[in-house]
C-alpha cells in the first residue's frame, strides 16, 4: 500500500482542488481528508456516509460543587490557567491533564472523557473516502488525524486498494506532522509568492527530519513566473523532483461552485490535461520505487 | 484595542489584510503580532530588521535515575504518552509533553524535576510606528499553542494591536483570537471560503467575540457568502476585489497599500467602521 499526502504549508494554495482531482483521475483510490479543522473536500466530492466513528479528544475537567471545599489547589496547580477563581473551569483553555484531581484533597475534581468529533466513512463517485469533523474549538486535532488514517488504511487493506491518498492541513505543526508520519511520498502544492516559498522552505525541512520524499506542484505559477523559476531551480538544487506547473485559471472556482473537480467539470481543459500529466508523473516515481 | 484577524480557510488573505491595516494607520502606534506561528509570514510584507526577542520553553520532566523505583505513576498519570515506563527504564518524549506538571506530583519518591525544552522562539522588529512581534514554531516541534501565548503575552495596553491568526478552527486559532475586542474574518466567496467561514462564525459566537467580514477576491465564486452574511446580519467591512495587481504584488512580498496607496484610505475606514462598531 502506498500513501500520499498532499500539504502546502501555506494555506490556500489549492491543496483540496488538486487531490480531488487526483482523486477522480486515480478513480480507485482511498481518499482521506485530515485537514480536520477546516475540512472541504466533501465539497468536492459529495460523498455519503457508509459508517461514522466517535472521536473522544481530550478528557475535561469537572468540579463536583458539592464537594469542593474551595482550597484553591488545583487553580495554584494548573498550568493552563483554566480555572476561575469561581472554581468553573474554562474547557478552551482546559487540556485534560489531571493535574486538579490529583491535588484535590476532597476528591471534588474529575475528569471526563469528551466526544470531540467524528470519523467518517463514505461512498464517492470515484471510490471511498474517510473525513472528519472535529468540533468546534476542540483541541488535539492531531489525535483526530491520526485516528482518521488508521481507519483510512483499515479500509484500504480491506478493500485490497493500494493508493491512500491524504488532503492535509496548512501549517507544520501537530496535525501535519500526524499527516505526514509512516507516508511514503508528500506532494507540496506551493505558489509563486514569497510567502509560498518562505512555506514551502519550512515544510521541506519538516519533511527532510521525518525522511519523507517530497514533490512539488507549483500552482498559479504564472503570477509570478520569476519567482516560479525561483522555486524550480531551488527544487533542482535540492534534487526534489517537480510534478507539474498549473496556471492560475478560474476554472478552478467555477468547478468548485458547482460543487465538481475540474475533471470533472472542464475535463478538456488545460489545467485538467496538467493535472491528468501531473499524476502519470506521481504514478511513474510509484512504480519506479516498487522496480527498485 | 485588539484586532484579531482570522479566516477558517487558509490563503484567504489575512496577512494582507493584518498588514494593510497596520501599514494604514498612520497616526497612532501598531503592535501587530504575527501568530500563525507554523507558518508566520508578516515580517515577509513589513520591512524592518528582525532580533530575537526570546526563544519559547515548555517545562519538561527529566527524571533522576538513582531516585526512580521505577513504580510506572508517572506513566500511568500522563495523558499525552510523553513517558514509556518499564521496569527497569523511563523514557521522556519531550515533543509529547504539554508540561502540565502532574508527573512529577504523583512521583512518591521525588524523582522528577522539570528542565526547560525549547520549542519555538519570538522575533521582533520595528518601523516608524509599527512594532512586530512574530512567533516561530521550531521545526518538527508540534505544539503551536504555548508560542501563540507567549506572543499574547507581548501586549501592551496602550497601543492597538492586530493579531494576525493561523488558519483552521481549532485550538490555535482559538488562543489567537482569545480576548480580542474585535475579529475580522477574512473570507473569498467561493464554497471553501463559505464553509469555513461559517465554521468561525460559530467559534466566534461561542466566545463571544463581535466580528465583521473583509471578502477577498470578491468578484470570483458565487453568492453564498454575501446572502449568508446579510441573512446574518454580519457587517461586510471591505470588499477587495480579484485583481492581477493585487496577486502581482502579493507575490512579491509587497503589502498592496504600498503598491497601490489609494487602498489606504480603505483600510482607514475599515478601521473606523470597526472603531463605531464598538462605540469607540
Amino acid at each position: 500500500m502506498t500513501q500520499i499526502v498532499v500539504l502546502s504549508g501555506k494555506g490556500g494554495t489549492g491543496k483540496t482542488s488538486l487531490v480531488a482531482s487526483f482523486a477522480a483521475i486515480a478513480n480507485d483510490t482511498v481518499v482521506v481528508d485530515c485537514d480536520v479543522d477546516a475540512p472541504d473536500l466533501h465539497l468536492l466530492l459529495r460523498p455519503s456516509v457508509l459508517k461514522v466513528k466517535d472521536f473522544y479528544g481530550e478528557d475535561l475537567a469537572f468540579i463536583d460543587k458539592e464537594k469542593c471545599i474551595k482550597c484553591g489547589l488545583c487553580i495554584q496547580n494548573c498550568r493552563f490557567n483554566a480555572i476561575n477563581s469561581d472554581f468553573e473551569i474554562d474547557n478552551l483553555s482546559c487540556e485534560g491533564c489531571g493535574v486538579c484531581s490529583i491535588v484535590c484533597p476532597t476528591q471534588a475534581v474529575t475528569t471526563v472523557k469528551q466526544k470531540a468529533g467524528e470519523v467518517y466513512i463514505s461512498k464517492t463517485a470515484y471510490g471511498l473516502m474517510v473525513h472528519a469533523l472535529l468540533f468546534l474549538g476542540q483541541e488535539n486535532s492531531g489525535k483526530l488525524v491520526t485516528m482518521t488514517r488508521l481507519i483510512a488504511a483499515a479500509v484500504a487493506s480491506e478493500q485490497r486498494k493500494s493508493l491512500i491518498l491524504i488532503d492535509g492541513s496548512p501549517g507544520i505543526g501537530c496535525p501535519v506532522i500526524a499527516s505526514v508520519t509512516n507516508v511514503d511520498y508528500a506532494m507540496i502544492v506551493t505558489e509563486p509568492t514569497e510567502s509560498g516559498i518562505h512555506d514551502l522552505k519550512r515544510l521541506l525541512e519538516l519533511l527532510k527530519i521525518f525522511s519523507i520524499k517530497p514533490f512539488v506542484c507549483i500552482n498559479k505559477f504564472d503570477i509570478n513566473e520569476e519567482n516560479t523559476k525561483r522555486i524550480q531551480e531551488f527544487c533542482e538544487l535540492e534534487k526534489i523532483p517537480i510534478g507539474g506547473k498549473i496556471p492560475f485559471d478560474p476554472v478552478f472556482v467555477d468547478a468548485m461552485v458547482n460543487g465538481k473537480t475540474v475533471i470533472e467539470y472542464a475535463r478538456d481543459s488545460a489545467v485538467a490535461k496538467e493535472l491528468t500529466n501531473i499524476w502519470s508523473k506521481v504514478n511513474a516515481i510509484i512504480n519506479n520505487k516498487k522496480e527498485e | 484595542m485588539v484586532i484579531s484577524v482570522a479566516s477558517g480557510k487558509g490563503g484567504t488573505g489575512k496577512t494582507l489584510v493584518s498588514v494593510s491595516l497596520a501599514l494604514s494607520i498612520e497616526d497612532e502606534h501598531v503592535l501587530l503580532l504575527d501568530c500563525d506561528v507554523e507558518e508566520p509570514n508578516t515580517h515577509i510584507f513589513i520591512k524592518a530588521g528582525f532580533d530575537l526577542l526570546k526563544t519559547v520553553n515548555v517545562p519538561v520532566p527529566r527524571v533522576n535515575e538513582a531516585l526512580c523505583v521505577h513504580c510506572k505513576k508517572c506513566a500511568e498519570f500522563c495523558k499525552y504518552k510523553a513517558i514509556l515506563a518499564s521496569k527497569t527504564t523511563v523514557t521522556i518524549f519531550p515533543d509529547l509533553c504539554h508540561g502540565c506538571g502532574g508527573c512529577a506530583i504523583v512521583c512518591p519518591v521525588h524523582a522528577i524535576d522539570e528542565e526547560m525544552h525549547r520549542i519555538g522562539r519570538l522575533m521582533h522588529g520595528s518601523t516608524a510606528n509599527i512594532e512586530v512581534i512574530y512567533g516561530e514554531l521550531e521545526i518538527s516541534k508540534p505544539l503551536a499553542v504555548p508560542i501563540i501565548r507567549e506572543v499574547k503575552r507581548q501586549i501592551s495596553n496602550d497601543s492597538l494591536v492586530i493579531v494576525d491568526s493561523p488558519p483552521g478552527t481549532s485550538c490555535p486559532v482559538i488562543e489567537a483570537v482569545k480576548g480580542s475586542d474585535f475579529c475580522v474574518l477574512v473570507t473569498e466567496p467561493t464554497p471553501f471560503g463559505f464553509h469555513d467561514l461559517t465554521m468561525m462564525v460559530e467559534v466566534l459566537t461561542q466566545i463571544n467575540i463581535p466580528f465583521g467580514v473583509v471578502i477577498n477576491r470578491a468578484d470570483l465564486g458565487d453568492e453564498r457568502v454575501w446572502d449568508f452574511c446579510k441573512s446574518k446580519n454580519i457587517p461586510i467591512l471591505l470588499t477587495v476585489p480579484y485583481e492581477r495587481r493585487i496577486a502581482v504584488s502579493y507575490s512579491k512580498g509587497v503589502p498592496m497599500v504600498v503598491d497601490m496607496p489609494e487602498w489606504k484610505e480603505k483600510f482607514k475606514d475599515l478601521y473606523k467602521e470597526i472603531k463605531r462598531l464598538l462605540n469607540k
